[in-house]
């Protein structure tokens, strides 16, 4: 692992073999390019990961340790349902503190979906009680069925009826994002890889002179890895800036309304974007270097 | 310092060379002359490792090719300083910058040898084209800046194939120039040509052995040329 390391550091550093592979060619932008795009589209498998992280963690800490219960009563009833849904509260264990929303909460509450001026006071709308857990919580399955006994108009809302489904399916697209950055890897590795065979064999001429005067294998395999390296880095540096830019302009998590909001990056978060046109240059590292130690065993 | 025993060489079911033998001694100067279509590039090819016997030893500097690793023939090469017909250079690359090649590719560093960079440029006449691109020379000018990359690690042997092929007499005659002067410095030569005037013309200057290829084997050849 040190050896590789030593090998990237001096391919990066070290110019000994600048200039002996010709500069034009096809390959060589085809390897800027494609690392380019490869890595604006890594930027957003990467944002896509965070965001699924992000989502989970929002919705498992905002709702974590809380509870609703609706009650869908008559006008005339609804009151006293409030009252006896309290008392039963106040004798279950696990629960700080159990309050009855006000109209002006509830009004709040479907403020995105209608807009403000929704007269509340005329719907008949179910009354919600909202409910802060202490230590480890309430046993759910013990309100469920006091409610059912002594309010059946009350419904016990824990969340997790579509907390549980959300997580799962953020979490699945947090590894989907994940698989999609592996194969942007694979693919990026593939295309460098032909791109890199391709120069060899065109450049089949630079290497028997190279031969001709003693250049050993490792020193034309730096030669070639080294301008494919610093190539696929170039463009994937300018296709990851160009993605998070793009990311950047993903409303952020103050936008009013946006259910889908603060999913970009956040502070440090950025600093991951840099292990992006880094992975892009490991890879082409690793690709070069395989096309060349396999071409320069056939080449004569 | 090369040698070649019973060596055999055939390509594609042809038999190019059955049981040579002969060995180039340090300081040595040798023709290798024949018909075109011979083998002269194929004998010179053996003789620097690019191709491998297929029966037979070929030694350089008492070690045995067949026993070389792949890096050990790369070394051995900065040994053995070769000029080709068609040159081979880096059309990318300047004159000077392909004459120095050698010194990059060994990894000395080439500052340190920029005066004998310019001493050697100058030495083969091709001070004023030393930026100059290999495909805006002449013939001549590519056979000598060959010649001066093939020299710049101070090559214990040089190995010449049809270096005069293209240029002129008088170029003719100044490239042999140099290679007699190399040789005086004690290097070894090996010049494969098929013009036996060039032959004659050297053997004024320097006491030259001539190997002929006939009927797929290495001759001594006398005073007939």
């Amino acid at each position: 692992m040190k050896a590789i390391f030593e090998h990237i550091f001096e391919i990066v550093t070290v110019d000994a073999t600048s200039g002996i592979v010709p500069r034009s060619g096809l390959n060589a932008a085809l390897t800027a390019f494609s690392s380019a795009a490869m890595a604006f589209l890594a930027v957003f498998a990467f944002a896509l990961a965070l965001a699924a992280g992000q989502l989970a963690k929002n919705w498992g800490s905002e709702f974590a340790g809380q509870a609703t219960i609706v009650i869908v009563a008559s006008e005339t009833d609804m009151e006293d349902r409030v009252d006896r849904v309290l008392q039963v509260l106040e004798t279950t264990p696990g629960i700080a503190l159990a309050r009855a929303m006000d109209l002006d909460e509830q009004r709040e509450l479907l403020e995105p979906w209608f807009g403000p001026d929704l007269p509340v006071e005329q719907l008949s709308l179910p009354r919600l009680i909202e409910i802060f857990e202490e230590g480890r919580g309430f046993d759910a399955e013990s309100l469920r069925l006091r409610l059912a006994e002594e309010v059946p108009d009350a419904t016990l809302d824990d969340h997790a009826r579509w907390q549980q489904p959300l997580a799962k399916a953020s979490s699945r697209l947090r590894g989907l994002a994940v698989l999609s950055i592996i194969l942007i890897a694979g693919v990026t590795a593939a295309v460098i890889a032909l791109a890199a065979q391709g120069a060899l064999a065109a450049n089949a001429q630079v290497i028997g002179v190279l031969r001709l005067i003693g250049a050993r294998d490792d020193f034309i395999e730096t030669a070639f890895v080294r301008r494919f390296t610093l190539r696929a880095l170039a463009g994937a540096t300018g296709g990851g800036l160009i993605g998070a830019l793009a990311v950047s302009i993903l409303p952020g998590s103050q936008s009013e309304g946006a259910l889908l909001s603060g999913l970009g990056p956040s502070g440090l978060q950025w600093f991951w974007l840099l292990l992006i046109p880094i992975l892009a240059g490991g890879v082409a590292y690793a690709a070069t270097l395989g096309a060349a130690r396999r071409a320069l065993r056939t080449l004569p | 310092m090369i040698e070649l025993e019973n060596v055999a060489y055939s390509y594609g079911g042809a038999h190019l060379f059955g049981d040579v033998s002969f060995r180039l001694e340090p300081g040595s100067f040798h023709f290798l002359t024949g018909p075109s279509g011979a083998g002269k590039t194929t004998l010179l090819r053996l003789c620097y490792g690019a191709l491998q016997p297929t029966s037979g030893q070929v030694r350089f500097f008492e070690s045995d090719l067949g026993a070389m690793t792949r890096d050990d023939v790369a070394l051995m090469r900065r040994r053995i300083g070769v000029v080709h017909q068609d040159c081979q250079f880096l059309d990318h690359l300047s004159v000077a910058d392909n004459i120095a090649l050698p010194l990059v590719v060994a990894g000395r560093d080439m500052l340190v040898q920029v005066p004998n960079l310019k001493d050697l440029i100058g030495w083969v006449g091709l001070k004023h084209r030393d930026s100059a691109f290999p495909t805006e020379l002449s013939g001549g000018e590519r056979q000598r800046a060959a010649l001066a990359r093939a020299v710049i690690m101070s090559p214990d042997a040089i190995l010449a194939d049809e270096p005069t092929g293209n240029i002129d007499w008088d170029m003719s005659q100044r490239l042999l120039r140099l290679l007699i002067d190399l040789n005086r410095t004690g290097k070894t030569i090996l010049l494969a040509t098929h013009d036996l005037s060039l032959i004659r013309a050297a053997k004024a200057h320097v006491q030259a052995r001539v190997l002929r290829i006939a009927d797929r084997q290495i001759q001594l050849a006398g005073s007939d040329l």
